[in-house]
């Protein structure tokens, strides 16, 4: 029963992702994509964390951890570029 | 070390010390320090009469590389002891002369007697080893040492051109000689020349015994100047004239002449041989009497001279090569032809010798070369004169000097050759004596000119630099030795015949037997009318020479040797940086093009002809829906990339490929992997950021990649090889993983759960170490262009 229900949910957001997908691909603009990248992160989350009950292991659930911070962090650095052009700002000089 | 080895290496041992004698005792020249040396060695080579006389060899052993069978084998026989006495009888004559031709206060003497040590030292090494790879580095050395002679005087243009024609010729030969003593090891597994003979009958059946002999006689002719490669001797008269007397006539010209007798007793039985060294030799003889007739330096004449007298002794070698099929003892006319070969390598030795030593006394003395500034000289150089016209004499061939009897000999063994009836020699060796007896005409004309030219007519003395006078007493020391030779010779032969000549002879032919007997009058034969024939010829020819000058004029400029060999050194030159210049042209991307392209090539046709393609669907898992998806992800992602429009859109794209490629390892079991592989992907993603950043403004291109259909081949070739070889990669298992081993000992033996850690810092921990040095290196480097940048900033 937890099988199938499972399996529908990983579906739902592999339909999710690829939704997703086409928006990184199509645009129109560059927030467009980022947005984007950041759901599929999360998205990927919900995927690992499925196929860890699949593959019945808690082996991954590190790395659920990870791509948490690592879409902030990815999302936050996107936001920054495109608001400063910068990612590390220098020290000011004077 | 015997003795004998001592004797051949202590001109090059004794080398080492001219720098220190020029240095410390700069008020006496250097070349007296010199002198004693050759005089010395020649002794010592007289010693070896006696033994060659009696057919022996004297042979010593030095081992060097024992295991390749290359050992310094010194051996003295009849010809090698021929060639010392040469060497150093010679050498030391043009030591005693370069001590007077050299200002010790204008020339820089150490240098001059370095090389020409190295250069005599050489030359006895290469005639009395016995291992053909010994001969072929002491070879070798000659031509090196000749290249520094010739460009003694290395800031005239005309000495490196002629120092670089001459490397580039001789070398050329010794690389080919080479080939052929790799060809003939290949044949025989020996590098001993005396092993090797004996198996002359063996060596003919063999298939490499063409390119063997091949190879030795391009190694020959270019050495000892033969048509076609006798180019590089004229313009090797840049070097001093003692170097011109020593080595561009007496011994390093010979050098080829000395291959070719020391190989006839191999190659000989060979129709291919006496075809290929009688008419070469025979072509090169008219050619260089001809040429040098039209030459106006005086050198230049002798340059031509030595060609075409080289020739003569070549041509005489490649006939009396038909002596080996008649091997009926009391026949044995045949042999003369190589008798005379042996015995004019001796006479032309003795008076090319002085008439170079003549030439630069002429030079040394009015500071001019050239024979229409010269003339009446007679009575401001008596002696030199004299001798002139002895070698001159001599060179043409007129009795009583020694050229006369070595020229009935060649006439003799020209005519003879008709009577031969083997390898069509009945048919075409007409051509021998007639081109034979052309080209002494012309002999017979330069050798007057080379005297009359230079001695009698009118004084010019407006054109000269100097007044003329007779040359200083020891400069003609030398050349009145040689002349001297030349008549003793001339007059009593028979003193050469027994004790050298019959030796060589028994070398260059071995089962022959010879009775040497050189006599002065033959009665009247043919070859006494041909002689006189010449004189009458020549005579007229040489004073209507104003009058049948302008045929030299016909000959096109375009069709000499010279211009063809610095057309063919630009041309290659030119070709070479032209065809660089088609592939190498710069661009990343063509190299890549290449590269990929060879990848496909290599990889289709081994598998096409390998015939290696295999598809087995045993060992497939079943695919999962997840697995379908994730591709579609993948390849959609990856196709976008090449449309993307802008570079921001290809660096997310890139990302989100990264991140599914993560997906799958999570897909495939393997959390370590997808953890690493989603902190580098951010990683990088970010670093693309940051290059995105610093793009130049200007250039920033925002357009779509441009298509082109090369590229699209080749990515497409590339894709589908790498698929192919995956794929019967996979169909060709033929053994288990050893993955069992790991997972069974993982916690017995290395104290872990984690199988991958375990492996990477335990059971395989070295890979780990370098993959941490590469990234330290990658740090450092990266540290390092960015702060070295800097600085160089900040300094401009």
């Amino acid at each position: 029963m937890l099988e199938v229900i499972v399996q529908i949910s990983l579906l739902c957001i592999s339909i999710a992702m690829v939704g997703l997908i086409y928006r990184v691909i199509k645009g129109p603009t560059i927030p467009d994509r980022i947005v984007a990248l950041d759901a599929i992160g999360i998205n990927l989350v919900a995927v690992i964390a499925l196929v860890s009950i699949l593959l019945k292991t808690n082996a991954f659930l590190e790395i659920i951890l990870l791509i948490g911070i690592l879409a902030f962090i990815g999302t936050v650095a996107f936001s920054k570029y495109l608001e400063k052009g910068v990612i590390i700002e220098r020290d000011r000089d004077h | 070390m015997s003795l004998l080895h001592l004797a051949i290496v202590s001109p090059l041992l004794f080398a080492i010390f001219i720098p220190f004698f020029y240095k410390y005792f700069r008020q006496i020249h250097t070349g007296w320090f010199l002198l004693p040396l050759p005089i010395l060695l020649f002794s010592y080579f007289i010693s070896y009469l006696p033994e060659t006389k009696a057919n022996g060899a004297v042979s010593r052993t030095l081992s060097w590389i024992p295991s390749f069978g290359i050992n310094f084998t010194a051996r003295v026989d009849g010809l090698g002891l021929l060639f010392a006495l040469l060497i150093t009888g010679i050498g030391s004559l043009v030591v005693l002369y370069s001590i007077y031709y050299l200002s010790k206060e204008k020339e820089k003497l150490n240098t001059f007697y370095v090389y020409l040590l190295l250069f005599m030292g050489a030359m006895l090494g290469v005639v009395l080893s016995d291992n053909l790879i010994v001969m072929y580095a002491f070879w070798e050395l000659t031509s090196f040492s000749s290249f520094l002679l010739i460009g003694y005087w290395y800031h005239r243009e005309k000495s490196r051109y002629g120092a670089q024609k001459s490397m580039m010729i001789t070398v050329l030969g010794g690389l080919a000689m080479l080939g052929g003593i790799i060809l003939l090891y290949l044949m025989t597994g020996t590098f001993s020349i005396s092993e090797i003979v004996p198996m002359a009958s063996e060596i003919m059946e063999k298939p490499y015994f063409v390119p063997a002999l091949l190879c030795f006689l391009l190694g020959a002719f270019t050495k000892s100047a033969q048509f076609p490669f006798h180019i590089w001797l004229p313009d090797a008269m840049e070097a001093p004239t003692p170097v011109s007397a020593y080595l561009h006539s007496a011994t390093m010209v010979k050098a080829g002449i000395y291959l070719v007798a020391r190989m006839s007793p191999v190659f000989a039985e060979s129709g291919i041989w006496l075809w290929l060294v009688a008419s070469f030799g025979i072509v090169t003889l008219f050619w260089g009497s001809f040429s040098a007739v039209k030459q106006t330096d005086l050198k230049g004449i002798l340059a031509f001279s030595t060609i075409s007298q080289l020739g003569l002794i070549m041509s005489l070698l490649g006939l009396g090569a038909a002596a080996l099929h008649y091997d009926t003892v009391e026949d044995s006319f045949y042999t003369i032809a190589t008798t005379a070969a042996v015995f004019h390598l001796i006479n032309h030795a003795t008076f090319k010798g002085s008439l170079f030593m003549v030439v630069g006394i002429v030079d040394h003395e009015t500071g001019t070369r050239d024979i229409r500034k010269l003339g009446g000289l007679m009575s401001f150089m008596p002696i030199t004169f004299t001798l002139a016209l002895i070698g001159a004499f001599s060179m043409a061939g007129l009795p009583p000097f020694n050229g006369f009897l070595s020229k009935e000999m060649f006439f003799t063994g020209m005519v003879r050759i008709l009577e031969v009836d083997i390898f069509n020699l009945d048919t075409w060796g007409i051509l021998f004596p007639v081109l034979a007896w052309i080209a002494s005409v012309f002999t017979f004309i330069y050798s007057m000119v080379l005297v009359f030219k230079t001695f009698t007519g009118k004084f010019q003395p407006e054109k000269l630099d100097k007044k003329p006078h007779e040359a200083p007493f020891g400069m003609l020391i030398s050349p009145i030795i040689l002349a001297s030779l030349v008549i003793i010779i001339g007059f009593f032969p028979n003193i050469l015949s027994s004790t050298i000549i019959a030796p060589a002879l028994g070398v260059i032919m071995p089962g022959l037997v010879f009775d040497v007997h050189i006599s002065f009058w033959h009665g009247f034969t043919p070859e006494l009318f041909m002689t006189l024939g010449v004189i009458a010829f020549g005579v007229l020819l040489y004073t209507t020479l104003d009058k049948w000058r302008q045929i030299y004029d016909l000959f096109p400029e375009k069709l000499a040797l010279n211009r063809f060999y610095d057309g063919g050194i630009e041309g290659m030159q030119t070709f070479s940086s032209n065809l660089t210049r088609t592939y190498m042209n710069g661009f990343i991307r063509t190299y890549l093009v290449y590269i990929f392209t060879f990848f496909i090539l290599l990889l289709g046709t081994t598998l096409v002809w390998k015939n290696a393609f295999k598809l087995s669907t045993n060992d497939l898992s079943s695919i999962g829906f997840y697995e379908v998806l994730l591709a579609l992800i993948i390849a959609a992602a990856s196709i976008s990339i090449l449309f993307a429009k802008s570079r921001l859109t290809s660096i997310i794209l890139l990302g989100a490929v990264g991140y599914t490629v993560a997906l799958f390892f999570v897909l495939f079991r393997a959390p370590d992997l997808a953890l690493t592989q989603l902190v580098i992907e951010t990683v990088s993603v970010s670093l693309f950021l940051l290059c995105f950043y610093h793009l130049p403004k200007l250039k920033r291109d925002e357009e779509r990649i441009r298509f082109k259909a090369v590229n699209l081949a080749v990515s497409i070739g590339v894709g589908a090889i790498v698929t192919l070889i995956a794929l019967s990669a996979h169909s060709n298992k033929l053994f288990d993983s050893i993955a069992s081993y790991y997972i069974e000992n993982t916690y017995k033996e290395a104290a872990g759960k984690n199988m991958v850690n375990v492996i990477l810092v335990d059971f395989r921990g070295f890979d780990t170490m370098f993959e941490i040095c590469v990234l330290g290196i990658a740090a450092l480097g990266i540290f390092a262009m960015i702060k070295l940048r800097l600085a160089r900033r900040n300094e401009g």
